[in-house]
């Protein structure tokens, strides 16, 4: 498995390249090409924001909910789109795996990075936003903010390749798996605060791995850190770097196990 | 020294059955096998105990029947599967053109596609640059490398993924069943390329059903049957024996349809003019049987072009009869009548036929190309009233080693005045 793993550098030509023609394809054809990496976040938070405006009352206590919203919801679409377009992509490769000498493993891989891109791409607007709210960023916190992208960017990778390796065994996972996204959505503090979840479900939501990230984004760059912890890091590191510890452990894990069924892809694809 | 090595390879797929997913993903899991926990009956060997090696620099043919396992074979050699047990080596960089093209992404341009598909069979960037014209130049598409692949015809599409995989300049190249992949130019031209790598010192494995090219091209021939190695080395003498296998196999083929033919024979109307199969008359001279025999005697529907051919009646008149024809018609697949003659065409006049007999039509030469025949016989009254009449009942197949086109095959030589010169293959 650590023999496959180190080879991988190897082919990070192939990973920038595949990545490259990923974002292209997307957009050829389109009007707006490119721009829609910026325009897709920008409408998903319009919609948000319609909604928390006109249709349901936004909580209260959260003032700028529109911005608190984005947060959240920018890095969980790199994380769910990441999951559901992995699930299906050893299959949509297909011709890949059984016609070429080709690592599996770089399709899943090459999904989240390129999803990764439209995150990147969507901070710009984040940052707009920021700006044009005003808000306030307490400088100590900024340097939190690429630690928790790669602790994301490895339990993306986890789940993918978990999810891509047995997809191909039970094609049934790709179609449950929307439904558990969406409410994996809602167990998660991204629409809500955290602290306006109910108590008695907080341990629960403390199992969601992706319950720490959400509130680190928000912590960073959306709620002014209290004069008590100014200058230091945001007040959920501790649930951040165990789970800094817990993905590379989920990383390793997807990677054995992807490992392991790797001779089977060319036969069951 | 042998690039390819294979040693005691074995090689079973499962039969496809949907409830033993969980079965497979825990072999998978636990022991690294996608087959370890399933019966006998839901598996199916592909290659039993193969054992053969590739020297350095040689180029060998696989040939054999659809599913003898030549495609295995290559997956194996390339590394896309791996086998159940046995060993696979392979030394050098490896090029596979199994299905070319296959990493292309039809939205983005030929350009795109040419250096993301260099790049996955392990050429850098750069090397792709470099060979980009030649490229480029080689699949012809110098006006269309900056359109989107999915515009492409598909004998374009084909010819950019072979340049591509041509140019990755592998020691080892993998051709399964290619050289159909565009117009005669081009064929000739990727022929050429092969030369060239052969010339230079490259590995081949070749998968092909065109007998021919292994002949002419390759240095060894392997043959696989059923999963199992039925013959290597020279490849003139691995073709001979698989063309005999081939040939006894067609034999019981035609034998077999030929039965089903008479069997379904009803007897039909009295029209001579109908086109398909049957037989009908009034039986009173009857054909009891028919056979092909060959130069030794020997039954047969297999017969090469030019060599004798002998169609043998057994007869029989319930009454002493005197007038009877008897005729043979040839007629190849297309339903054009090669050949047709009888007694009376040929000024032989009916006297007498009593009891039981034999009549022989021997032809002394074959001369029809090559291709699948089916004859008709009968025996009539001169008038045309029919006794028996079979029609194209009975199906032999011509060989020939040329592939000239047409029906009939004159003898014939071809003669050069000094100042032309052709030399033969």
């Amino acid at each position: 498995m650590f023999e496959n793993l180190l080879k991988l550098p190897r082919y990070r030509g192939l990973i920038q390249s595949l990545v490259a023609r990923e974002l292209k394809a997307r957009y050829r054809g389109s009007v707006l090409g490119f721009f829609w990496s910026f325009v897709n976040p920008l409408l998903l938070l319009l919609v948000y924001t319609f909604v928390f405006a006109y249709v349901m009352p936004p909580p209260r206590d959260i003032p700028n909910y529109a911005l608190f919203l984005f947060c959240g919801l920018l890095p969980w679409t790199w994380f769910s789109a990441s999951l559901l377009e992995s699930s299906n992509v050893l299959i949509t490769g297909g011709n890949l795996i059984k016609k070429v000498m080709f690592p599996a493993e770089i399709l899943p891989i090459v999904t989240v990075l390129s999803n990764l891109v439209h995150f990147l791409l969507g901070l710009p607007i984040l940052i707009l936003f920021l700006i044009y709210f005003d808000a306030p960023i307490e400088p100590a916190e900024l340097p939190w903010f690429p630690i928790a992208l790669v602790i994301q960017l490895l339990l993306t990778l986890g789940f993918a390749l978990i999810l891509s390796a047995l997809t191909v065994h039970f094609r049934d996972l790709k179609d449950i798996l929307g439904n558990v996204m969406t409410l994996w959505f809602f167990a998660t503090p991204i629409i809500y605060a955290w602290f306006n979840a109910p108590e008695r479900i907080r341990p629960y939501l403390n199992l969601n791995p992706f319950t720490h990230l959400a509130i680190t984004y928000q912590q960073i760059l959306f709620f002014p850190a209290d004069a008590a912890a100014a200058g230091g890091p945001p007040g959920h590191w501790k649930w951040l770097l165990a789970l800094g510890a817990g993905s590379v452990g989920l990383f390793l894990f997807g990677y054995f196990l992807f490992d392991r069924l790797r001779d089977s892809f060319a036969e069951e694809v | 020294m042998n690039a390819i090595e294979l040693t005691n390879v074995t090689k079973v797929y499962r039969k496809y059955a949907r409830r033993k997913q969980f079965a497979t993903l825990k072999s998978a899991l636990l022991k690294g096998s996608l087959i370890q926990d399933l019966q006998p009956e839901e598996t199916f060997p592909a290659l039993q105990g193969v054992s053969f090696g590739v020297p350095a620099g040689r180029t060998c043919g696989v040939i054999g029947r659809n599913g003898s396992g030549k495609s295995t074979v290559l997956k194996l050699v390339a590394g896309i599967t791996k086998p159940t047990t046995g060993t696979v080596k392979v030394e050098g960089r490896i090029s596979a053109l199994i299905e070319l093209g296959a990493g292309f992404h039809p939205e983005i341009s030929g350009r795109e596609n040419v250096f993301i598909n260099g790049i996955m069979l392990g050429l850098t960037k750069r090397e792709v640059a470099r060979r980009f014209d030649e490229i480029v130049e080689f699949a012809e598409l110098q006006d269309f490398i900056d359109a989107p692949v999915k515009t492409y015809s598909s004998g374009m599409y084909m010819r950019l993924g072979f340049a591509v995989a041509i140019h990755v300049d592998p020691d080892v190249l993998l051709v399964d069943e290619v050289l159909a992949v565009g117009d005669a130019g081009f064929t000739h031209k990727c022929l050429d390329k092969f030369g060239e790598f052969k010339r230079r010192g490259k590995t081949i494995l070749l998968v092909t059903h065109s007998l021919d090219l292994v002949e002419r091209f390759c240095d060894e021939a392997l043959w696989l049957d059923n999963g199992r190695v039925r013959g290597s080395g020279d490849p003139r003498r691995v073709v001979g024996a698989y063309l005999t296998d081939v040939g006894k196999s067609e034999e019981r083929e035609l034998a077999r349809v030929e039965e089903r033919a008479q069997a379904d024979s009803a007897p039909a109307a009295d029209d001579m003019r109908r086109q398909d199969e049957g037989r009908w008359g009034s039986r009173e001279i009857e054909i009891t049987s028919v056979l092909l025999k060959d130069a030794q005697g020997q039954t047969s529907h297999i017969f090469q072009s030019g060599e004798p051919m002998a169609i043998h009646l057994g007869v029989r008149a319930h009454e002493p009869n005197t007038d009877f024809v008897f005729g043979i018609g040839v007629y190849n697949a297309e339903g054009v009548n090669c050949y047709g003659t009888n007694t009376h065409l040929e000024d032989l006049t009916a006297q007498e036929i009593r009891g039981e007999g034999e009549v022989t039509f021997a032809i002394e030469a074959l001369d029809l190309v090559e291709g699948t025949y089916k004859l008709d016989v009968a025996v009539h009254k001169l008038d045309g009233y029919p006794y028996d009449y079979h029609r194209l009942l009975y199906t032999f197949r011509v060989k020939s080693r040329s592939k000239e086109v047409g029906i009939y095959r004159p003898r014939h030589a071809w003669l050069f005045t000094p100042g032309i010169k052709l030399k033969k293959n």
